[in-house]
């Protein structure tokens, strides 16, 4: 439902169904609403047929790289002699989304469940969930959670009285995006540095500590209950367009808009509709200009791309863009795109781990230059030397942060040149100046 | 301490001394590494002393079988720890596109105002406030979050500040 709005018409609410609702936080309350049913169901079939079931639902990772949930799983090996580990990604960072945050603060007990009946299906006897140091709420719910799982013997040497040892421990971050990275996050868990690590080996080769490690995102996790409870075909049914994109989805709506907030709807659904019904479209007297739809990671798109594009994995990438994490950042016409960038291109900056030279050297300069256009002090071919930047920014780093910056660079230079070029000529922001 | 340490270093008290031990021992038991307790243990450091100064540093190292370097490699990696004492009031603005377009810029400035910190970074004179810019806090839908302390704070607007800051003396 659209917390902090009352549920709109069109949503499919499934995993935001209880948020709002402070019972269902606690664990009583969530048994009343058909809590752990899932779990008790899951550790009663073979690790194999989990992973079976999850495979079959079509249920792809939430957190930005849509890889197939039950594939993931099933390249961990119970018995291999070896421990296993969860790792659940609640790093939440990317900026634009703001959904497991709700999940946590409102279905603890979800992502307990979800992340119990993953351990047991990959043969994991401890999982960390590790979530962002700021979210101070979240935090202190999940801990509490966690604790009331023990006492009722949900989690523990003899999860749920049927036998397998289920250990969850939540970790805190300490302020760090990068950690949101798989491989960082593990590192971070570790006691390291958040670098993330040159990949293969892969997490379910060599993870955290060494050993095969699984590494889902909050929201993936908390698909699985209902599809163990509803089925598979249920899970599969839910589709508007590209059978490849199965389910529900959580999508954050935020800037310039009137109704921001989480918006859960089956994939398929139209962009055009979720920006103008669910999230009220433009603020009074406004007209909306682009769309940033998942994550500040994502190539930003204009209004006539987003209002035909479906809201699918490949819907996204139709319209030149990706589904990435669902965080939907909105721009309308008060908005200075060169501004905008300039401050996204701050923000890597900031962030990168400063491991690979074209990350550390390139979010730098281009944060630089794109000051500089902002302030009125850019010429024309500071353009060209971000986009030279830009490409030796992509697919040349260990991980993708040094991409990640430069998609809105490239992309806004494309499609908001005149901007850009009207800072350039006018030696001024024309937004501001219209402002002052 | 060594032999060496100044008076000052001679006066630190250990964090890791009765319940705060026993809470890191609880830790240890989490993680098949001692290492892996170096995040949780400075987090209880600057929960028991508002900051993690070298002194610090150098007792969690001991206490992980770690180098002092080591620890402040990862100490200086994370944006949370503080490595200098702060205000009684730390304050973090998101100002990130989503908050910035929403006018995150404006609360940053009457924070500055009204805490008398003036500038970023700076703790104000009386030692109530320290205020700094944050990326990304992840609640974007709710412009402007402000974290006080342990605080998260929604739809912060510039004229809300004053009260807000009335709640933390």
């Amino acid at each position: 439902m659209g917390y902090p709005h009352r549920s709109h018409p069109k949503e499919t609410p499934v995993l935001s169904k209880h948020f709002g609702d402070a019972q269902a936080r606690t664990l009583e309350g969530w048994k009343q609403r058909g809590g752990y049913r899932a779990l008790e169901q899951a550790l009663g079939m073979t690790p194999a047929d989990v992973v079976n079931v999850v495979k079959e639902s079509g249920l792809r990772g939430r957190g930005g790289a849509g890889f197939p949930t039950g594939l993931k799983w099933s390249f961990m090996k119970p018995g291999d002699g070896k421990p296993h580990y969860l790792c659940v990604n609640a790093d939440e960072s990317e900026p634009g989304t703001f959904k497991d945050r709700e999940i946590m603060r409102w279905t603890p007990h979800a992502l307990i469940e979800g992340a119990a009946i993953c351990a047991h299906a990959i043969g994991a006897e401890t999982t960390y969930i590790y979530i962002r140091g700021e979210f101070t709420e979240p935090l202190r719910i999940m801990e509490a959670a966690v604790k009331e799982a023990y006492a009722a013997g949900i989690l523990g040497a003899n999860a749920m009285g049927k036998g397998p040892r289920i250990d969850v421990f939540v970790h805190r971050g300490a302020g760090a995006y990068i950690c949101g990275e798989e491989t960082a996050l593990m590192n971070s868990i570790e006691g390291k540095r958040g670098n993330p690590r040159i990949k293969p080996p892969f997490p379910a080769a060599a993870g955290v500590f060494g050993q095969p490690t699984t590494i889902n995102n909050v929201e993936t996790l908390c698909a699985v209950p209902h599809i163990l409870v509803n089925g598979a075909a249920w899970y599969k049914s839910l589709s508007l367009s590209s059978p490849k994109s199965t389910g529900t989805k959580l999508f954050s709506a935020c800037g310039t808009i009137a109704r921001p907030g989480n918006y859960e709807v089956t994939l398929g659904f139209p962009f055009k509709d979720f920006l103008y019904d669910l999230c009220g479209g433009p603020l009074p007297g406004r007209r909306l200009k682009a769309v940033i739809p998942g994550g500040s990671s994502v190539p930003i798109q204009t209004m006539e791309e987003a209002e035909s594009t479906l809201m699918d994995y490949e819907g996204f990438v139709a319209k030149g863009t990706m589904l990435g994490s669902g965080g939907v950042i909105v721009f309308d016409d008060s908005v200075c795109m060169v501004r905008m960038i300039a401050r996204l291109a701050r923000f890597y900056a900031h962030e990168s781990c400063a491991q690979c030279t074209q990350c550390r050297e390139g979010t730098a300069w281009t944060t630089r230059i794109l000051e500089r256009i902002e302030r009125g002090q850019g010429t024309m071919q500071d353009l060209d030397v971000l986009l030279e930047l830009s490409e030796n920014m992509t697919g040349k780093t260990i991980c993708v942060l040094s991409d990640s910056c430069a998609a809105p660079i490239v992309s806004g230079i494309a499609k908001f040149k005149s901007e850009f070029e009207a800072h350039i000529t006018g030696k001024k922001c024309p937004v501001s100046a219209a402002a002052a | 301490m060594s032999a060496h340490g100044t008076d000052a270093a001679e006066a630190y008290k250990p964090v890791f001394a009765g319940a705060v031990s026993g809470e890191l021992d609880a830790l240890l038991a989490r993680y098949p590494t001692k290492m892996a307790a170096l995040l949780p243990a400075l987090w209880l450091v600057q929960r028991e002393r508002g900051w993690v100064s070298p002194e610090a540093m150098v007792e969690v190292a001991e206490r992980l079988g770690l180098t002092p370097a080591y620890v402040k490699g990862v100490v200086s990696f994370y944006t949370m720890y503080h490595t200098h004492p702060v205000g009684r009031h730390f304050i973090q603005v998101c100002t990130t596109s989503p908050c910035g377009a929403c006018g995150a810029e404006k609360v940053v400035e009457a924070m500055l105002k009204h805490t008398g910190c003036g500038d970023l970074g700076a703790t104000s004179p009386d030692g109530r406030f320290t205020v700094i810019e944050v990326e990304c806090l992840g609640a974007c839908g709710f412009a402007t979050p402000v974290m006080v302390n342990d605080d998260f704070v929604e739809s912060v607007t510039p004229d809300k500040v004053p009260q807000l800051l009335t709640q933390y003396k």
